[in-house]
């Protein structure tokens, strides 16, 4: 029995490693992309569109593949949705244009939406063909804080309308979530960066990265400045739990976690523990559980303080985790750390205590009292994400909830200022923050020119 | 079990299914692994005289469509490019290695009577059961006077068929080309000519596709195309029809017919059946597919046959000659309107968007109270004319329901619209 806690590099061999981390989804080849491609119906008045949060014309892309005018199809997807490849790979299709599609009523078996629309918007990219062309040069400038899917949106939108846009980003690199948040075997090949490339490659976006509002740049400042401004600044903070009292070695936000091993270099200087134990029930949970299990972690729970039904992860995700080995178990919360010995450092964590839980008649969360505990090298938390308004803090921006408030064209309180993206409320997902810029760059657009 | 042997013009079968003369019947070895695969019957591939003629290569074309391959099928073959004595010794062979089956001899010579005088009398030795007369060939042989070049001359056909007939016991088919006018005119020469049958269709004169890149027609031979034969599934309902307007012709009384265009499954032989065909013939199935694909053919059809109480194909053959009318024989006062069968529909809105963009606005496309899609078909502006139910993707979900006019039969040729209307009489 392992005497302290064993939380390793290199788990597995680097061979394997690259292959646990690379596509967990291989795109359609041309034969299978004709085949599926020619199950579409072609629908009237389709649901899969209007269940696109970009509403993109989803039976023309696919009726483009299956006439082999694939350049036509990405170019249908792209003018709804710029991250129509990166939303090819990381969309819950099964809750949104595949759940809709109408081969489900009758067989039970969407067209594959999401793989038809990375094999079209990937054949683009592989030619290096630009579909979009700039507009005059209208003079206008436009500021955009957060070079994620919401910014990036915007951005190229404007762009696209001749105006030109300077996009300032806190962290190193552009992409946002797509950089940092996604699991990697999601979007292997560097592909956030290939894609974020192909939208500055329209011309009239400057980015900025390094620079972090608040303290590198101001809104009061950009306002002043530009004619307009779009803020897709993401979810800045994670939800904090019960446990975070006394800091203990080993137990960290999932969040983190992934954004290291996505920068990361060389996947055998990852350190995971043997066990690891992860608290939540979103994407995130899976994310990390699964890539725990991939990076060689050899037992890995998912431990979730409600029911099946109400876990925020798809079916797909939880049966992608389940697949890779990861065990779920439901109806528990986390109640305390247990320790190695240490001496006078931070303990490292041994095992964590939960208490069963049950909904009480009002329906309300209760725990039972009785409790169990899990042996755990590695907890990770991952309870949510969360919008801290830190860099607005002088600013009288109106809020709802934790977040910006926005109108339908994502205009905040600010006539000039608009958001859109995991600060604003929404589905926080890729594609509705692509849709938040989308929309914030058409009124801007109409603003700018009126 | 139903019984499937075959008497077509008195050569016996063992079922209706014999291969059509082309690559699949070129030589012993390919007959052979037809009749171990349980195929009724060959025709062997077209002899001519000797020298034999050259194939090109690069000989076939296909048209793929949503993903189906060879939907439809395209040749630049000739007849057999061996040597007529070595063609006769292995059909002269496998006749006697397999007596039940039915060995037709498919031959093209020049239109000369001296010519087909004589490769009859050496046919007639292999102790083959009939001669099939190739006038059908629409490429390479019509060029030479041969093939279809003789099939589109009603004289040529009367007058090569009475030479076989003349100079030959074996019962002599005449394999008709369909890239003519009116089919009925060389068919009716065959009869005249004492023919005991006719095969059809042979293929159509095509050109089955552009290659964009090299900017010639495929099959495509160092650059260059040429017209080729169309055959497979896209060609049966054509064939069908030529069969019918040949079977329902009284001056064709008489004559057997061997149906021959797109069979691939047991269905298009009962349908050719039906229609007026003895037996039916099947070259691309067997090319896409194999020889096993019989066993199905053979299968399908007893299972059919038994369901619906039929011993033999006697008890449905020509069923369905006496239902194939001309267009002013329908009853003009026949009324079938579209009926959507809410449970099975998908609301994929095909139908809808076919009628409202393409025929007579007869379907809503309604919300339910959920936002949930519901097509209903409007009875008061259907015409009854099929569109949605050939377009819904799903089986029985829209079917086509006969509605009591009150009114009796009335066809065409008493309408008051019609000009040229007959009276009834008084």
């Amino acid at each position: 029995m392992t005497i302290g806690s064993d939380i390793a590099p290199g788990r597995l061999p680097r061979e394997t490693l690259e292959d646990n981390f690379g596509d967990a989804h291989p795109p359609l080849n041309k034969q299978q992309a004709l085949i599926e491609a020619s199950r579409c119906y072609f629908c009237y008045d389709a649901p899969c569109i209007e269940a696109c949060p970009t509403s993109i014309d989803i039976p023309s892309f696919i009726k483009s593949i299956a006439t082999e005018n694939t350049r036509g199809a990405a170019t249908t997807i792209l003018q709804s949705n710029i991250m129509g490849g990166m939303c090819a790979r990381v969309c819950p299709v099964e809750e949104l244009c595949e759940e809709a599609c109408v081969r489900n009523t009758a067989e039970d078996k969407p067209v594959t939406i999401g793989l038809l629309q990375r094999y079209a918007t990937d054949d683009l990219f592989e030619h290096g063909e630009q579909p979009f062309q700039r507009a005059a040069p209208t003079g206008k400038r436009v500021a955009v804080v957060g070079a994620g899917p919401a910014g990036m949106a915007c951005a190229h939108a404007l762009a696209v309308n001749g105006h030109d846009v300077v996009v300032f980003e806190a962290r190193e690199k552009g992409g946002g979530l797509n950089e940092y948040g996604i699991a990697a075997y999601k979007v292997p090949d560097d592909f956030a960066q290939k894609e974020l490339a192909f939208i500055l490659s329209i011309g009239g976006i400057e980015l900025r990265t390094g620079h972090a509002l608040g303290r590198d740049v101001h809104l009061p400042d950009l306002r002043r400045e530009y004619d307009a401004v779009f803020l897709g600044l993401g979810h800045t903070g994670v939800n904090a739990l019960d446990l975070d009292s006394g800091a203990m070695e080993g137990v960290e936000n999932a969040v983190d976690y992934i954004a290291r091993l996505r920068q990361a270099d060389d996947l055998t200087d990852l350190h995971i523990g043997r066990k690891v134990v992860v608290i939540g029930a979103g994407n995130t949970a899976i994310d990390i559980a699964t890539q725990s299990k991939r990076l060689g972690a050899e037992d890995v729970t998912i431990v979730y303080r409600r029911g099946v039904e109400h876990m925020s992860a798809t079916w797909k995700e939880q049966e992608w985790a389940q697949t890779n080995g990861v065990k779920i178990k439901h109806w528990a919360q986390p109640r305390r750390l247990i320790g190695w010995p240490a001496n006078g450092a931070a303990p490292a964590v041994k095992e964590i205590e939960f208490e069963y839980t049950q909904l009480d008649e009002q329906g309300r969360l209760m725990g039972t009292g009785d409790t169990f505990t899990l042996m755990a090298d590695h907890v990770f938390k991952a309870v949510g994400q969360t919008f801290i308004s830190d860099g607005l803090t002088a600013e009288l921006l109106e809020h709802e909830g934790d977040m910006i408030a926005v109108n339908d064209d994502r205009q905040t309180s600010l006539p000039d200022v608009f958001a859109g993206g995991d600060c604003v409320p929404g589905m926080f997902l890729t594609v509705a923050a692509v849709e938040d810029g989308k929309i914030a760059a058409a009124a801007i657009h109409r603003m700018l020119t009126a | 079990m139903a019984d499937l042997t075959n008497d077509f013009v008195g050569v016996k079968s063992p079922n209706p299914f014999w291969l059509a003369s082309a690559p699949p019947t070129d030589k012993q070895y390919n007959v052979e692994r037809a009749f171990r695969a349980g195929w009724g019957g060959v025709v062997w591939k077209t002899l001519g005289e000797d020298p034999h003629i050259v194939n090109v290569s690069s000989r076939y074309g296909a048209v793929s469509y949503n993903g189906t391959r060879v939907a439809g099928f395209n040749n630049i073959e000739l007849i057999t490019d061996r040597p007529l004595d070595v063609n006769l010794r292995e059909i002269k062979q496998v006749k006697r290695d397999w007596p039940d089956r039915a060995m037709i001899v498919s031959l093209m010579v020049p239109c000369e009577e001296e010519n087909w005088k004589a490769i009859l009398k050496r046919v007639e030795e292999t102790e083959a059961d009939a001669i099939e007369l190739n006038f059908g060939c629409p490429h390479g042989m019509s060029e030479r006077g041969m093939g279809s070049a003789v099939g589109q001359v009603p004289e040529y056909v009367e007058m090569v068929a009475r030479w076989c007939k003349q100079y030959s016991r074996m019962p002599v088919i005449v394999k008709l080309t369909p890239n003519i006018t009116n089919i009925l005119g060389p068919a009716r020469a065959a009869k005249r000519g004492g023919a005991d049958a006719v095969s059809l269709i042979n293929t159509i004169q095509s050109v089955v596709s552009i290659d964009l890149d090299l900017m010639a027609p495929t099959p495509t031979v160092d650059g260059k195309g040429t017209h080729g034969g169309y055959c497979g599934p896209a060609v049966k309902p054509i064939a069908l029809r030529m069969v019918g307007e040949i079977a329902r012709d009284p001056e064709c009384a008489g004559m057997a017919i061997s149906g021959i265009g797109g069979v691939s499954t047991w269905r298009e032989a009962a349908e050719f059946i039906s229609m007026g065909a003895g037996n039916v013939q099947v070259c691309t199935a067997a090319m896409t597919h194999g020889f096993k694909i019989v066993e199905d053919m053979v299968s399908g059809l007893n299972n059919w046959m038994d369901r619906k109480a039929y011993r033999t194909t006697a008890d449905f053959y020509r069923a369905a000659v006496p239902n194939y009318v001309n267009w002013e024989q329908l009853n003009m006062n026949f009324k079938t309107i579209a009926k959507i069968d809410q449970d099975l529909c998908i609301q994929c809105g095909k139908c809808y968007v076919a009628c409202e963009d393409t025929s007579h606005q007869s379907i809503a496309a309604l919300r339910d109270e959920t936002g949930k899609r519901r097509y209903e078909i409007i009875d008061e502006e259907c015409v009854g004319c099929n569109l949605c139910m050939h377009v819904c993707p799903v089986d029985d979900c829209i079917t086509m329901n006969a509605v009591d006019t009150g009114k009796p039969y009335a066809n065409w040729t008493t309408h008051p619209n019609n000009p040229m209307r007959v009276e009834a009489a008084e």
